[in-house]
Order: C-alpha cells, then structure tokens, then sequence
C-alpha cells in the first residue's frame, strides 16, 4: 500500500483525517451549504404558501411582509368560486388513467422481460419512442377525432390520453422492476411445476409490488399535473386543477394571495404524496434501474 | 386466443411434426397475449393521430370560416418553410431545451454531492429539495411570474435592491431567461434524484481506498465518480429532455410567448396556431415538421437510452 500512496500522492503529503479541528469545520459548512441550498430551492414553495395567508393588501408591498395577521378568507373566496368540481375532476381523472395505466403497462412489461416475446426489443423501442414524439403535434387531429365522437370536455378523453401519455415510461418502469425478480427463484417455481397464476402472485407480486408503487405515484404525478391536453379539449364540465388556476386569473385578475392560496391547494395533494413517497419516487424516476 | 388453438390441435392429429409447430405457436401468442392490449391502445391512441396530422397538413382548412376543408398539396410546408416565426420557435424550443437541461442536470449534480454525505437534518434537506418538481408547473409558472419576479413586489427585485442593483422588470426585460429559470426550478430536482441515486450506489470502498491512497477529494470525483454516474447523467438528460422540449405550461403561464415571440417555442406556436388561428392545415404541417425534426433528434437518443438499459440488463428467457 505503501508504493500505491507513494505514487498518488506526488504533490500532496498524505494527511491524516481524523475527527479534528478541520474535519469538523468542513462538516458545518458543508451542513449549511446543503441547508442553504435547500431553503433557496423550497423558498418559492414557502412563499407561496405564506402569500395564500395573508390579507390581499400584504402581498403587494415592496418589502415582503412578515408580520401579517394571517387570514383563511382567500382559501374561503376561492373554494367559493367554485374550486370543487375541478379539484374533483382531477382526482378522477388522476385515479382513473393511473388504474388503466397499470392494467395495461404490468401485463405488457411481463412480456417483455420474465416470459419474452420474440421480438421484445422491438416492442421496448416502440413503446419509448411514441413518447419522443412532441404531443402537441398530434392535438390537431386528436382535437377533431374527440370532436367528432363528441367527447369534447368529458373527463374519459382525459383518461384515455393521460393512460396514453403514461403508458411507455410505466412500460419501461415495471420492466425494469421485473428484472429484478431473481431468475433462480423464478426457475425453482417453474421446475415445481407452478401454473402461472402461483408464478405471479407467489413468487413475482412480492418482488415488483414497491416497483408498482413507484409507477403509479410518477404516473399520477404526470396525469394530476398535466395541462395542455386539459386546456384545449376541455372547458367547464372536465376541466381539472390546472385549468381552473388559468381561468382563475383571466377572471378574477392577478390578485396574488388569492392566486396563491388556489395555487397552493391545486399543489398540496402531489406534494404531500411525493413528501411520503420519496423512496418511490427514486425508484421509479431511475426507472428502476436503481435499487 | 382458442380460436387459433382449435384448428392448430386439429392439424396436430395429423402430423407429428405440425404438432410441434402448432405448440410452438401456441406458446409464442401465449407469450404475446399480456403485451397486447398495451400495444394496440398505444398505437390507437397515439399512431392514428400522427397519419391524421400527415392528412390533414395537406389541406387548407380553417376552423373559424365556413366551407369544407380543400386539397393544398404540398403548400402547407411550403408556408412552413417560409414562415420566420416557425424558424424562431425551433431556435427557442432547441435553446430552452439545452440550456434548462444543462443547468439542471448541473445543479442537480452539485446537489447530489451535497446530500451523498450525511448531516443533520440531510431527509429534510431532501424533503425540501423534491418539492419543486412537485408543484403543478401552471402554479409554479403563476408563482414566478407574480410573487417571485415581479418588477416592484417581487422577492428577486427586492433582493437586487439588498444588493443596491436596480431592479428588472423579468419577464418583459428578460422572458427568455426567466421562463429558463422555471424550467430549471422544476427540473433540477429531478435530475438531482437521479445522480443521487446513482452516487448512492457507488462502491464505498473504492472511494475509500482512493482517500486512504492520497487522491484529492477533486482528483477521486474526476477519476471515479464521474465515469460511475456516467449512465445515471445519460438517463437524467435524456427523461428530462423528452420532458422540457414539450415546455407549454411554462410559457402559457410566465410570457404567453411574447414579448412578440421571443419566447414562442413549437409547442406554444403549435397551439396558437391551432386554437387561436383555427388553422387546422397549417398548424397539421407545422406538426409534421416538428416530429420529423424530433425523430432525427430522438434517433440519437434512442440509441443512447438503449445502451443504457439493454447492454447489460437483458431479458430472462
């Protein structure tokens, strides 16, 4: 070990580190380096949230306001509105395309990783590339097609494409996630003579249930989110969270602590969520690819 | 699926060999069943759409006017290959794309060194760092837009005038930068969880050793981290990627484009045309143009993403 230092170390002499004087310094400040970061990163998350409290004449001064005696009345105005619907049609329509979502990406990537089909490659490739295709490309002719059927402003033409804009990541997710069953319990079950349905429930379920998991919070995260569907076939019955926050300002004006307060309970359901589920949320946005 | 197993056994009586066939067969579609139903709904729903926009791109047809939609040929990319506007759109798309996954992918590393090392409260530093990518992107585009960049009540500008600076009127002044800095607000998070992930599965041992040996905390993220985190950097510029050049909510929210278009990517300018403009034509042949672009793009990424995942990471027989 003695040579390998030797040539390591040209220039610097080898230090020793203990817990000195030193080390501990450069803990605290790498402590309030990383402390600092994340206030300045959660700061307009914060303010957000402290503007929706505070009496509509607070949130305009040139010097923020602190001291403020806070009030519920601008969460009050705007659940009256009429916030309920929207809030619920997102709910719905998160839930829903989520379900489908899973219904159809679990059996999908069973077949492309535990019992493959022939062309599995092919299939994993196609699924990813529909989702390098700009989608704004196709709401020309989506837009007429939904017209057609007269589904305009119905939260199942959410659904349906909010399954279609989810369905390859989760695809690719549970793939991942079916790899990692380990091939030697696999093939102890299949030598037992295990039918299918003992395969997947017994031996493949335990495994890939964090995994689903994680894909159902990333896919709920991108369906409760979502806009540009949302706004342009939708209107007043379907209309979600999103939309409701646009046409919030266009007819109530920017009244910020009233934006706010509407912005920050359009925010809170996916926040808390990904607060609880942050193991989850590593899972499934490295694709699985990370244990 | 038994209406293919039934003739299939019926041959099978017959010849020994066809049996055998007819087995593989059998168990070839049993295998393809589960993949099926993902399959076909993915290429109804998003398939059939992009012939449409191929159809469509070659007729004049506006939705505001009256008459039925009538054949242009090949006009429509003619008006798109004209149009300065167009040109300005994938000049914008391609730089918000860069730059925002650029910068995020950099603090999302700076990040990621910074919580890779344990320290009092280092969940709740996590926790706090998620948050943005958590927030519904039309309230974070509202939340900057008023609270965060305003000209006079804005928290940037008040910290500009701490500093003695004159404050700037963001969004007028300097749209571009500050629909990147949403952009950036919301996906570095994201990149950061990523790299992360992938710091964390690094071996400790090796870095330990390297400490141990001498090697400059520098020296030992150059020589060993970096080339470990070099698949996790290629997946997070990748998702994110595919993510940010679909910018819409940003810029509906922060500059609706403007001012004039200095900030209209594809996407906006794809809507403005289709439902502000009502013309069904040409915003179908700007589509057209967009994908063939993206699918150039997207090849080389592909090919990267593949890399990835299948080298070394095949499927069990």
């Amino acid at each position: 070990m003695a040579t390998v230092a030797a040539t390591a170390t040209r220039r610097r002499p080898r230090r020793r580190r203990g817990p000195g004087l030193r080390a501990r310094l450069s803990s605290v400040a790498w402590a309030t380096l990383a402390w600092f970061a994340g206030i300045v990163f959660f700061f307009p998350v914060l303010w957000m949230v402290i503007t929706s409290f505070k009496p509509e004449a607070a949130a305009y001064t040139s010097n923020p306001k602190f001291d403020f005696s806070p009030t519920l009345s601008e969460y009050k105005q705007v659940f009256s509105a009429g916030m309920g619907p929207f809030l619920a049609n997102s709910a719905i329509a998160t839930v829903l395309s989520v379900l489908l979502v899973l219904a159809l990406a679990t059996p999908a990537a069973y077949a492309l990783s535990l019992r493959p089909v022939g062309k599995w490659r092919d299939a994993l490739f196609f699924f990813i590339s529909t989702k390098m295709l700009p989608v704004v490309a196709a709401i020309v002719p989506i837009y007429l097609a939904v017209r057609e059927v007269d589904m305009l402003d119905s939260i199942p033409t959410l659904i349906i494409l909010y399954t279609a804009m989810n369905l390859p990541i989760a695809v690719w997710m549970m793939r991942s996630f079916f790899l990692e069953v380990p091939g030697e319990i696999l093939e102890a079950a299949r030598m037992d003579g295990a039918d299918l349905r003992h395969e997947l429930t017994e031996v493949v379920l335990p495994v890939v249930a964090p995994g689903l998991a994680a894909t159902a919070l990333i896919c709920a995260i991108f369906a409760w989110n979502e806009f540009f569907f949302a706004v342009n076939l939708t209107s007043i019955r379907a209309a979600t969270m999103p939309v409701f926050l646009v046409g919030f300002v266009s007819s109530e004006g920017l009244f910020w602590a009233k934006l706010a307060a509407a912005a920050t309970i359009a925010s809170v359901p996916v926040l808390i969520a990904g607060w609880v589920a942050q193991r989850q949320l590593v899972r499934g946005l490295s694709m699985g690819a990370i244990k | 699926m038994s209406a293919t197993a039934a003739p299939a056994q019926r041959v099978a009586t017959r010849r020994p060999r066809g049996a055998e066939e007819a087995k593989a067969r059998r168990e070839r579609w049993a295998r393809r069943g589960p993949l099926l139903p993902a399959l076909i709904f993915l290429i109804i729903v998003t398939q059939i759409p992009f012939v449409l926009t191929v159809f469509y791109s070659l007729f004049s047809w506006d939705l505001a006017k009256p008459g039925s939609p009538h054949w242009v040929g090949l006009s429509n990319y003619g008006a798109v290959f004209t149009d300065p506007v167009f040109f300005a759109a994938v000049l914008h798309t391609v730089e918000i794309t860069f730059i925002s996954v650029g910068i995020a992918t950099l603090l999302g590393l700076g990040l990621a060194v910074l919580l890779d090392r344990a320290f009092v409260g280092r969940a709740i530093v996590r926790t706090l760092l998620i948050s943005p990518f958590l927030i519904l992107p039309t309230a974070a585009g509202l939340i900057w837009k008023t609270t965060l960049l305003d000209p006079t009540y804005g928290i940037v500008n008040w910290i500009i005038r701490i500093f003695g600076g004159t404050p700037v009127a963001f969004v007028t002044a300097q749209p571009m930068a500050s629909v990147i800095a949403t952009v950036v607000w919301q996906w570095t998070p994201f990149e950061m969880l990523i790299l992360l992930a992938g710091l964390q599965s690094m071996p400790r041992d090796v870095l330990e050793a390297a400490r141990v040996d001498g090697a400059s905390a520098l020296a030992s993220f150059r020589e060993l981290t970096l080339p470990h985190l070099r698949s996790y950097l290629e997946l997070g510029i990748l998702l994110g990627a595919i993510y940010v050049v679909n910018t819409f909510d940003a810029i509906y929210m922060v500059t609706q484009g403007g001012p004039g278009t200095e900030t209209t990517n594809l996407p906006y300018y794809i809507y403005q045309r289709a439902f502000l403009g009502f013309e069904v034509g040409q915003s179908a042949a700007l589509g057209v143009v967009t994908v063939v672009g993206t699918l150039i793009v997207a090849s080389v990424a592909l090919r990267v993403m593949f890399s990835i995942f299948i080298e070394d990471n095949t499927a069990k027989a």
